[in-house]
């Protein structure tokens, strides 16, 4: 179904949103009349011009129904074959799956030159929504007081902003004194960030809770033993 | 030996970052801060700025308190009193916010690492997707500016019945009995027209009364008003999951008591037209 070959793709969509060799892709057999390599060549082409017109990410199941005929499979392998092009071709296009569907994004490294030809800049991340919409992803949903909370700060603007960005929803209330509303992100965030879905997120840093960090030093003081806490303090930024 | 710290306070996010920040630069363990030290430092920072901006200052202060408070915990001799199993570091807390602190301080780093749309990676502009997940509805139209907005305005105060000329006052309507017209509105459709808001019954401060309400709602990010192209005619969304949640936040963000003494002639009796 859909999800299968949606997750065996996204196996290949790591961290930048890229479509990669899809190596371990189940090859369509030859002898469906439609897959052959022309066919499939065919249908890339017809899948590209589709996507084009689309602009938004498209979902496979989309794709197919559209196409009437070629089979899941087929489908998935033209744009394996249209993605593997992209990039033996060095074009300025790449096939990226995210937000659920496909879509024909500009090459990363031709970035200057868009922004040169589109002018303006680039809409502006600064930290707070970055840590916001983070705390938000990992966590939805959730509410203002508990992003508050973990970054200690006041989280009313930043909230605002996010909404308008429409990187965020409100997408009801908590049952909790107060009853404070309830923020998740949005189809927006993952196509902003190129992710495939919200697992696609990676996993946040292993480092425990505090608690146990404290214990295990304890431990270690009186056991001498590994430097299990060690991590945790330096990989902060990268910079001496 | 605390170092002199001369760092703008807007640089840092927060008092955590701003700990994180001093923690790392003295190249200490977050599970093991030397309290007395960051302390010193801490408050350093704090003296340094020229002027405390209140608005942000209150949260850095209220850090400054914790830190003192765990320094003042760690200097006394534990409590005897206190059967002395499983005393708590005094710093257990803290060090917990800080740790959850930093997790997603790096998972924002991640995501802004990541390759961004618009700012990376560019997409065609295409039209809409007709079949977009109906529940993350995403009309693809622009916001109706302030100016749209005035200019429907204008239409449709151009649009009113001129006013009898006997006019008889009536108590006014407030802003707040606007806002829930509006919304009433809401129960009929998740859309509503920019112009089926206004009754072409209505007076003149009727309608500045709902503009005024509009404008309100649309601060509070509970309406949203779009449009799909430049001058074409405005709607009106939801911005919130239901219409209970829009009333509910209309009522929870305070309408700012922006009471109206709109005057209007008595004519309650107005069809409620809705075309």
């Amino acid at each position: 179904m859909t999800a299968d070959l949606a997750i065996n793709l996204e196996e290949h969509v790591n961290g930048n949103g890229r479509l990669g060799p899809l190596a371990d892709e189940p090859t369509p057999e030859p002898e469906t009349p439609g897959s052959e390599p022309e066919a499939i060549g065919r249908l890339a082409a017809i899948v590209e011009s589709m996507l084009l017109a689309s602009g938004a990410p498209v979902p496979l199941a989309r794709l197919v129904e559209a196409l009437d005929g070629p089979e899941r499979r087929e489908v998935t392998a033209a744009l394996r074959s249209l993605s593997e092009s992209y990039q033996r071709e060095g074009r300025g296009l790449r096939l990226v799956y995210v937000a659920g569907g496909y879509q024909l994004r500009s090459a990363p490294e031709h970035g200057h030159w868009v922004r040169r030809l589109l002018g303006g800049r680039p809409p502006r991340l600064s930290r707070p929504m970055l840590e916001t919409v983070a705390i938000i992803a990992y966590r939805q949903p959730c509410t203002r007081p508990e992003i508050e909370a973990i970054r200690g700060v006041e989280a009313d603007a930043v909230l605002s902003t996010l909404l308008d960005r429409r990187l965020i929803r409100i997408v009801g209330r908590k049952d909790a004194p107060g009853r404070p509303l309830l923020y998740a992100t949005t189809k927006d965030f993952l196509e902003v960030f190129g992710l495939p879905d919200l697992q696609a997120l990676p996993p946040l840093a292993e480092v425990g809770d505090g608690a146990d960090l404290l214990a295990a030093r304890a431990d270690e003081a009186s056991a001498g033993g590994e430097d299990g806490a060690a991590p945790a303090a330096d990989d902060d930024e990268g910079t001496g | 030996m605390s170092v002199p710290c001369r760092v703008k306070l807007e640089v840092f996010e927060g008092p955590l970052d701003l700990l994180l920040h001093l923690i790392k630069k003295n190249e200490v363990q977050i599970t093991d801060i030397p309290i007395a030290t960051i302390t010193d430092q801490y408050l350093a920072v704090l003296e340094d700025l020229p002027e405390l901006n209140l608005d942000g200052a209150g949260e850095y202060l209220v850090m400054a308190a914790t830190l003192m408070y765990i320094k003042s915990r760690m200097l006394l001799p534990p409590d005897p009193d206190e059967e002395g199993e499983a005393e708590e570091d005094p710093r257990a807390e803290l060090v917990q916010q800080l740790l959850e602190y930093q997790r997603y301080r790096e998972a924002a780093a991640d995501l802004a690492s990541r390759r961004l749309l618009e700012r990376d990676v560019f997409a065609a502009r295409g039209e809409p997707d007709p079949g977009e997940d109906p529940a993350d509805p995403r009309p693809r139209v622009r916001d109706a500016s302030l100016a749209d907005l005035l200019d429907a305005l204008r239409d449709v105060l151009s649009r009113l019945k001129p006013p009898p000329s006997h006019a008889i006052l009536a108590p006014g309507l407030s802003v707040e009995q606007c806002v829930e017209r509006i919304l009433a509105q809401f129960a009929l459709g998740s859309a509503v027209e920019f112009a089926d808001v206004f009754s072409p019954e209505s007076t003149r401060g009727e309608v500045v009364a709902t503009f005024l309400a509009l404008l309100e709602l649309i601060r509070l990010k509970v309406v949203r008003a779009v449009q799909q192209e430049r001058f074409g005619p405005i709607q009106l969304h939801l911005a919130v999951a239901d219409l209970a949640e829009a009333q509910a936040r209309a009522q929870e963000m305070g309408q700012v008591g922006m009471v109206s003494a709109v005057e209007e002639e008595s004519d309650d009796g107005r069809p409620g037209d809705q075309s």
